[in-house]
């Protein structure tokens, strides 16, 4: 089999998994930040490094939120073929979700501010 | 001819890593459609695919440079509390734009948008990079794949971007300065 052959038969679940994990994690990077930013108690348990304050804590939850997620779909769906367009659907939902919920003029939205 | 630690650092985040990164865009979208189209007409060779996976990588790994030399080097610099009295704010940045309300907002709006979209970027385009180290020039037959790997790939661009035009409009208001200084030549 050749190498171009060997791209061919991949299922699509591992890139459905990376895309979908890439959504969640940009997702979870909007709301810990603006949970940080609405509540001083959660600003306060994200203050893993003092220097950097809550940012520190708000990226490295996002991050570990977005690789077990990874992780978890990436061996759930290694040799299986699921739906692309549900897939997209959530990932683009949740990219989206994470791009306003760091928008500083929609987390006082939500505020009320 | 000198500059200062954290200029040299600042400058270093921000046209380094960041200015770099932001450059390598154009080429790995162009490269990734022009891959990936599904009109293509002859499909590219191993060279090509290895080159762009490699240039992927090298994006991935500045990226992740970008964001953690900004949040753990240039921003604790940048939100340092002055002591109590102080009254020259230009080495505490945060608080010296946070004193006027005609620059407040570089703050509330630049600095607090711009330090979490930014990573946005790196989670995107390392989900990109594996995507077409995994699937190569297979991308053509996936309709659905490759729309998501170039969506993901131009709101990293976009993100990039706004924490880019903050980050150069915040240094250019508020500068990160102090720190040992270093003589990079002698004047005459």
């Amino acid at each position: 089999m050749s190498a171009q052959s060997d791209f061919d038969a991949i299922p699509n679940g591992p890139a459905a998994a990376a895309i979908l994990a890439a959504g969640i994690g940009s997702f979870a990077l909007g709301l810990f930040a603006t949970l940080g930013d609405a509540f001083p108690a959660v600003g306060k348990f994200f203050n893993f490094y003092n220097p950097t304050g809550p940012l520190s804590g708000v990226t490295t939850s996002a991050i570990v939120i977005w690789l077990v997620a990874w992780a978890v779909l990436g061996r759930s769906w290694a040799s299986r073929t699921v739906s692309m367009a549900t897939v997209n659907v959530l990932a683009f939902l949740g990219l989206l979700l994470g791009v306003l919920l760091t928008f500083p003029p929609f987390m006082d939205l939500l505020q009320g501010k | 001819m000198e500059i200062t630690l954290r200029d040299f650092l600042t400058i270093l985040h921000g046209m380094g890593f960041g200015a770099l990164f932001m450059l390598a865009f154009s080429g790995a979208i162009a490269e990734l459609y022009r891959m990936s189209a599904p009109g293509v007409v002859a499909r590219p060779g191993g060279y090509e695919n290895a080159l762009l996976r490699l240039y992927l990588a090298a994006m991935v790994i500045v990226a992740w440079a970008t964001v953690l030399s900004g949040a753990y080097i240039v921003y604790r610099w940048y939100r340092a509390i002055p002591p109590a009295g102080t009254t020259d704010l230009a080495t505490f940045p945060q608080r010296l734009l946070m004193a006027s309300k005609t620059t407040s907002g570089w703050h509330s709006l630049g600095m607090e948008w711009k330090e979490h979209v930014a990573w946005l970027a790196p989670i995107a385009m390392t989900m990109v990079a594996y995507v077409f180290a995994k699937y190569g020039p297979a991308l053509t037959r996936q309709r659905q794949i490759r729309a998501a790997v170039l969506t993901f790939a131009i709101v990293a661009f976009v993100a990039t971007g706004i924490a880019g035009a903050f980050g150069a409009f915040l240094n250019k208001f508020a500068p990160v300065r102090g720190g040992e200084s270093i003589i990079l030549m002698q004047g005459e």
